[in-house]
């Protein structure tokens, strides 16, 4: 009823605190015991929480249902493998680098401009229409790369050196975990802010009645298409991660399918929750992985939980551990 | 009254073979409250969005304050200071009564793309959100989330939102509509302290409620308005009592 | 340019074209009536190919196998309308797309378990197997001139259906006024499920009929259903007649943006440049399509009339 109490809002930051500590100190653990494998799960884990995070601004708080998201995770991932292709085997001496920051401003300013140029189109419509569109777009993207012969097309693209950063070295597997892990708390802090900010309220309330936000004088329209553009850019970091930690990029990365992985992660995590993609995607590459060592018909019982969780807990796991109302 | 606030000059609007709204137009003085009324069916709802820019005329011209608005998108109506009602109450459910107002407020300084200070700690928006509250009695309410209030509360709710915007000129689609006779006459009150200091278009039913409030009144038949007249011009007019009050 | 070839791909476009509205118009039924976005649409596309490879099989005729499978395939439209759909009708489209999307995966992993791996090839009698000659050097191989001529007898066997049948007028009905159809005490339960099971059946058949060409395989059904998602929104959510209008114009788009787009590039590019940016456009043709026609027409081309 009322809004929420100072104890509920304390124990919402235990819970985020503990699912963000968890997944840093565990994996660590785990590698310093022996089990390395375990820290290239939760590099991946991270990577992709960074890609839902960023889904979940527009979908958790915003509304907006993108069927297409993964096209910004193969962006960024391109944007690193491109240009690192092109500094070992000439051509394109414009970008031909293995400069880590190159990659991200490349990843960045292209799924930026991908974003601004799609979501002017796809906001305008509601609904089926926008689900159907952003799915379009993204397929657009994935025979894009696939036509791309250069780059290997179908098969994809071995990345044969990492980015560079100073002082840096991403081929060491401690060090990509840290940074990818690193780069998610700041994505969450960012989030969080934007969240509460001015701009994220009137989000919020369009996502609740646009009618109404409307009426009170906010162009909605504007509003969705800068947070799609938000989650565009975040969405290709977490791509030109992703690049580096894999070394292979291929158009199955922007697959449809993908991106409803994405969605996936973000309500089975809780959408409009902060710590919730950061959950659903701890979930999905464990379940990944435990299932796939069961059996190698995995997508059976995933397919089916994902049917069962639609038809019988629509509000995410996170949510049976929050108190309700979004107080913080 | 001077010049007109709200000019609506031969306004036609036609779905299928109905005629909603058939070659309408009427001035309304700024400061006055304009009550618009008629029977179910009469084209009132259909003329407030029209108005306010949700539905787009099939003919004729409005003009808020001397410019033309008639192809203008609702937000930026709302900007230059026309707010609305709903007739079926519209609010952002999910959160308080204190950010919804303040969402208002926030709405009317600017634009919000604003994305680091915590909207919920600006002093600013939160002391005007407050002071409105105040001034419709419902500042008790404030922290509730929209959800729990009761319909009576919410519709005070719609008229604090409106409010926030400073507007010039509020349009009140039914502000009255599922109310009973106590929190009817609280809003009459509310709405009370507004006569002569705010332009008010008031579509209503609860006729107490507009011969209280209304310093003139329109009546709308079939979308067209057959009479415009006082309060006392209204009872006395033939065509009316015929069209509308006799049968009510 | 050459005309015979010209013809040859108008009618290879053609057959894309039928495909694709066989695929569209259940599920802009779907859409339509019951406002359900159905993902999973493409699985039921996938289940018609690897029922009717299994048939030709068993019966020795290809022929033989799609009558058997076309009530088969609305047989396990019917069961996933029965057992996970129609507990979604009432829920938003975030819903529908996730469920849906879970449907994919049981699909998918079903028919891995019931038919293996491996893509399955299903022979055609030799009377289809060969190519005719339509006129003075038009050769085109029978297969697919029948599958353009079953998919027009389809689309005018819908034609009559919606527009001069019970059920249609209740189709229709239900596409413009939900509330209505059920005002009028029509079991609407039942309507949906003979909705979705005359979709599957359609989305079955495209799969049968492509079966021999390019064999039935796992996730066939996931890449082409964007495309009929692109018809769609092209012709307008709900609209039969858009569906299949748009449908044979992004099947001939289709078809001659890629066997001609790098001749068109040539004329004003270097053959280098043409001949590597040509692919890259051609692939991404319908979807620029799709994005001019939003731009212009948000609802699409032919949107049905406003809902009650």
């Amino acid at each position: 009823m009322f809004s929420l109490s100072k104890n509920g809002r304390a124990r919402n930051g235990w819970v985020n605190f503990t699912v963000l500590a968890c997944t840093g100190v565990i994996p660590l653990l785990l590698y310093v015991a022996g089990q390395t494998f375990y820290l290239d799960l939760a590099t991946r884990m991270v990577c992709l929480a960074i890609a839902a995070i960023s889904l979940n601004l527009i979908l958790g708080y915003g509304g907006m249902v993108s069927f297409g998201h993964a096209v910004f995770i193969g962006i960024g991932a391109y944007a690193v493998g491109i240009p690192a292709y092109h500094a070992t085997y000439g051509e394109f001496d414009l970008i031909a680098s293995y400069n880590g920051f190159l990659h991200i401003l490349l990843a960045v300013a292209f799924s930026s401009l991908f974003a601004l140029v799609t979501g002017a189109i796809s906001l305008r419509t509601k609904g089926i229409y926008f689900i159907m569109i952003t799915m379009a777009f993204g397929q657009m993207i994935y025979f894009f790369f696939v036509s791309l012969e250069t780059y290997g097309g179908d098969d994809g693209l071995t990345i044969d050196a990492r980015s560079e950063f100073p002082a840096v070295k991403l081929d060491n597997a401690i060090v990509m975990f840290l940074v990818c892990y690193v780069i998610m708390l700041l994505v969450i802090f960012a989030m969080y802010k934007i969240v509460n900010s001015r701009f994220g309220m009137v989000l919020q309330g369009a996502k609740d009645n646009e009618e109404r936000m409307r009426a009170m004088g906010f162009n909605t329209f504007k509003y969705r298409l800068t947070a799609y553009v938000i989650a565009g850019a975040l969405c290709g970091l977490s791509g030109a991660l992703l690049g580096n930690f894999t070394t292979f990029i291929s158009p199955e990365m922007i697959d449809w399918t993908r991106s409803g992985e994405l969605i996936f992660m973000v309500l089975l995590g809780g959408g409009g929750t902060l710590a919730g993609p950061l959950v659903g995607a701890a979930i999905f590459v464990v379940l990944e992985e435990v299932l796939s060592s069961f059996t190698i018909y995995w997508h059976l019982p995933f397919g089916i939980m994902l049917i069962l969780a639609v038809l019988f807990a629509r509000k995410g796991l996170l949510s049976l551990f929050l108190k309700e109302d979004g107080d913080d | 009254m001077t010049e007109p606030a709200l000019e609506i000059c031969n306004l036609v609007k036609h779905f299928g073979g109905v005629t909603a709204s058939d070659d309408i137009s009427l001035s309304i003085m700024a400061n006055e409250i304009h009550a618009i009324i008629g029977p179910n069916g009469a084209g009132k709802t259909t003329l407030v969005s029209q108005l306010f820019g949700s539905l787009a005329p099939d003919g004729g011209k409005v003009r808020f304050k001397g410019k033309d608005i008639t192809s203008l998108p609702t937000y930026k109506r709302s900007a230059l200071g026309l707010a609305r009602s709903f007739q079926i109450t519209s609010l952002i459910m999910s959160m308080s009564v204190l950010d919804n107002v303040a969402l208002a407020v926030q709405a009317h300084e600017g634009h919000s793309f604003k994305f680091w200070k915590p909207a919920r700690k600006v002093e600013t928006l939160r002391l005007r959100a407050t002071e409105i509250l105040q001034q419709i009695d419902l500042v008790e309410r404030a922290d509730s989330k929209v959800s729990a209030l009761s319909h009576g509360e919410r519709r005070q709710v719609e008229i604090a939102v409106a409010l926030a915007g400073e507007p010039s000129l509020l349009l009140l689609d039914e502000p009255m509509a599922g109310m009973g006779a106590i929190e009817s006459a609280q809003m009459v009150e509310i709405l009370k302290q507004m006569k002569g200091e705010k332009t008010i278009v008031l579509i209503e039913h609860d006729m107490d409620a507009v011969f209280a409030l209304a310093d003139r009144i329109s009546v709308l038949v079939y979308g067209r308005i057959i009479a415009t007249g006082s309060p006392d011009e209204i009872r006395q007019n033939e065509d009316v009592r015929r069209a509308y009050l006799g049968e009510a | 340019m050459d005309t015979t070839l010209l013809f040859i791909q108008f009618l290879n476009g053609m057959q894309l074209g039928v495909l694709l509205f066989l695929l569209a118009a259940g599920l802009s039924l779907t859409f339509g009536i019951m406002d359900f976005v159905n993902l999973a649409h493409g699985s039921l596309y996938m289940a018609g190919a690897f029922i009717c490879a299994s048939l030709t099989f068993w019966t020795g005729s290809f022929l033989l196998a799609v009558l058997l499978a076309i009530p088969l395939a609305a047989l396990v439209g019917l069961a996933t309308e029965y057992i996970v759909v129609r507990h979604l009708y009432a829920r938003d489209h975030l819903d529908h797309v996730l469920a849906t999307f879970g449907l994919i995966l049981v699909f998918d992993t079903l028919v891995h378990i019931i038919w293996g791996s491996e893509g399955i090839a299903v022979p055609l009698p030799g009377w289809l197997d060969g190519q005719v000659e339509l006129f003075a050097g038009v050769i085109f191989p029978t297969f697919r001139l029948l599958i353009i001529v079953s998919g027009l007898v389809i689309a005018a066997g819908l034609y009559f259906l919606v527009n001069f049948t019970r059920l249609g007028m209740l189709i229709r009905a239900g596409a413009s006024n939900r509330t209505m159809v059920s005002a009028l005490g029509i079991n609407i339960q039942f309507l949906f499920a003979l909705v979705f099971s005359l979709g599957a059946a359609l989305a079955g058949i495209a799969g049968m009929l492509i079966s021999p060409i390019s064999e039935a395989s796992i996730g066939m059904g996931n890449q082409i259903i964007i495309t009929a998602f692109v018809v769609i929104v092209i012709g307008g959510v709900g609209s039969m007649k858009g569906a299949f209008i748009a449908a044979l114009l992004i099947g001939l788009i289709d078809t001659f943006g890629r066997s001609y787009l790098d001749t068109i590039f040539k004329l004003f590019m270097s053959p280098v440049a043409a001949e590597t940016s040509a692919p890259a456009v051609s692939a991404m043709l319908i979807y620029i399509l799709m994005a001019v026609v939003l731009a212009v027409r948000p609802q699409g081309l032919f949107p049905p009339k406003a809902r009650g």
